[in-house]
């Protein structure tokens, strides 16, 4: 319904801070429908933030966020309505402790998008056979690994049927073993189509699935470029040093 | 506990031996003190409706005030903290006092005893339990907001169905407290006439001029009712906690 130039979501030299501490410096960014993008960079750098402004979790101070058009604002009326078309995966899951699998996964439909119980339900079912544990769907999230607690989270995202899903930092928290079995997940979801913002140190699975790789530090994005000539060839200093660190050991 | 109880029974049935004592006042096996113990026990009907109703104001009462304590804006906030201190800095007594005797004046209605009760009660406690879900809201993790977020909640879905059920879990045993503490202090209404245990008892007592044997029975009265609401609130937390574990 919207003319094809506009990208799906653009980020028009945002600034954001924490007291003293600037997170974001004029940061700008456009993510095209079904792009995979892939944010790395040291600790503090402000990977994190940028998502969070996203779906703001975190308002920005200064520059505009628009989702296809529509900016992010507090006047906004149905701001409600834009952020559900975007989805999060967070690195300590945040699962409802207190609900079974299936009930974290349909609470959003039953009470966000009023779908009806039994829809929800199907619905719930259909996404866990995506994540691969459908038989888990009566546990609590205390009963399931860190790796199935992941991929519930993912579970409970895809059931609101997001047109672009955020990820921060989904396998940090993950002991070893588990990282794959999540990545395998994320894979399969890019590979279906789905539009990714990923914070991760997981630099293969970024050189598998990314499109556009980003690379923040201090606040800014230094570099913008796709994986290939991002990990053989990166331009600044800062992103070379960075990627020796991670890709040494 | 049950020890405590068997050998305060005992000590007190062993120096009922000893003279002083004038059991007959409350022997069952009498037609008097059959009637004057009937009379104390039927306090026991306005002392448990009492204390359940105004725990009951209390605990919405308090949720309503704790609401804007957790807000971000210190004017909102404001509330909250004023309600507490105000209502914090009277006695139960008083507001008791108060409530029935000068509300009604004020306000141009007229209260019944029990009401008055229930109300002052409800409102005293309300601080209190206002600063237990206040502790109890704060204590639930930052990511439980930001998933309800992400999964575009309402704030009143967010509170209703991810962060109080949890946080109730949390202060259950301390709104136990405040239940036994309420159902002590519901004594206090004694002074305005609602025929409770405690009235009941002062009553029997200008009567018989037995306040010794009548206050031990009322004495025994708090005793049992107070250990049966802990044993029921030890058992509700043990079920919760067995929730979690299987």
């Amino acid at each position: 319904m919207q003319s094809t130039s506009q990208p799906f979501i653009s980020i028009q030299k945002v600034n954001k801070s924490f007291g003293e501490f600037q997170a974001l410096k004029n940061v700008s960014l456009d993510i095209e429908a079904k792009q995979r993008i892939v944010v790395c960079g040291p600790s503090g750098s402000g990977k994190s933030t940028l998502i969070r402004c996203i779906n703001q979790l975190e308002k920005h101070e200064s520059g505009q966020i628009f989702i296809e058009g529509t900016e992010l604002n507090d006047q906004l009326k149905d701001q409600q309505k834009t952020l559900s078309r975007v989805g999060m995966v967070f690195q300590q899951f945040n699962l409802f402790p207190h609900l079974t699998v299936l009930e974290n996964i349909t609470l959003g439909p039953l009470h966000a998008l009023k779908i009806d119980k039994n829809k929800a339900n199907a619905l719930a079912m259909s996404y866990l056979d995506r994540v691969h544990i459908p038989e888990q769907a009566d546990k609590y999230p205390r009963q399931l690994s860190g790796g199935q607690q992941q991929r519930v989270a993912i579970a409970r995202s895809l059931c609101m049927e997001p047109e672009i899903i955020l990820f921060d930092e989904p396998t940090s928290a993950l002991d070893p073993e588990m990282i794959n079995e999540v990545l395998e997940v994320m894979v399969e979801l890019a590979d279906s189509g789905m539009t990714m913002i990923c914070v991760t140190h997981e630099m293969g699975f970024a050189r598998r699935v990314a499109d556009k790789m980003v690379f923040m530090d201090h606040g800014e994005i230094v570099e913008v470029a796709a994986p290939d000539q991002f990990f053989s060839n990166p331009t600044s200093l800062r992103c070379k040093d960075f990627l020796q660190k991670i890709l040494h050991h | 506990m049950k020890k405590i109880v068997t050998l305060f029974v005992l000590l007190l049935l062993i120096s009922g031996c000893s003279g002083d004592w004038g059991w007959y006042v409350v022997n069952p096996m009498q037609a008097n003190g059959l009637s004057n113990l009937k009379f104390l026990f039927d306090g026991f009907y306005y002392t448990i409706l009492l204390s359940v109703c105004s725990i009951f104001i209390s605990v919405i009462l308090g949720l309503l005030i704790a609401l804007p304590g957790l807000s971000k804006k210190r004017g909102i906030r404001g509330i909250n903290r004023t309600y507490v201190e105000l209502v914090r800095a009277v006695p139960i007594l008083v507001l008791i006092l108060w409530v029935y005797y000068g509300l009604p004046q004020l306000a141009g209605i007229s209260i019944t005893v029990f009401w008055a009760g229930v109300l002052a009660l409800a409102l005293s406690d309300s601080a209190f339990e206002a600063e237990i879900f206040r502790a109890g809201i704060q204590s639930i993790d930052k990511g439980q907001y930001e998933a309800a977020h992400s999964i575009s909640l309402s704030y009143s879905d967010t509170m209703r169905y991810v962060i109080l059920p949890q946080a109730i879990k949390r202060i259950l045993p301390a709104l136990g407290n405040q239940l036994v503490y309420m159902m002590k202090m519901s004594s206090l209404v004694s002074i305005i006439g609602l025929q409770e245990l405690t009235r009941r008892a002062n009553e029997l007592v200008v009567t018989e001029y037995r306040p010794l044997e009548i206050y031990t029975i009322l004495v025994l009265e708090y005793l049992v009712l107070i250990l049966i609401v802990s044993a029921g609130v030890r058992w509700l937390e043990r079920r919760m906690q067995a929730d979690e574990n299987h």
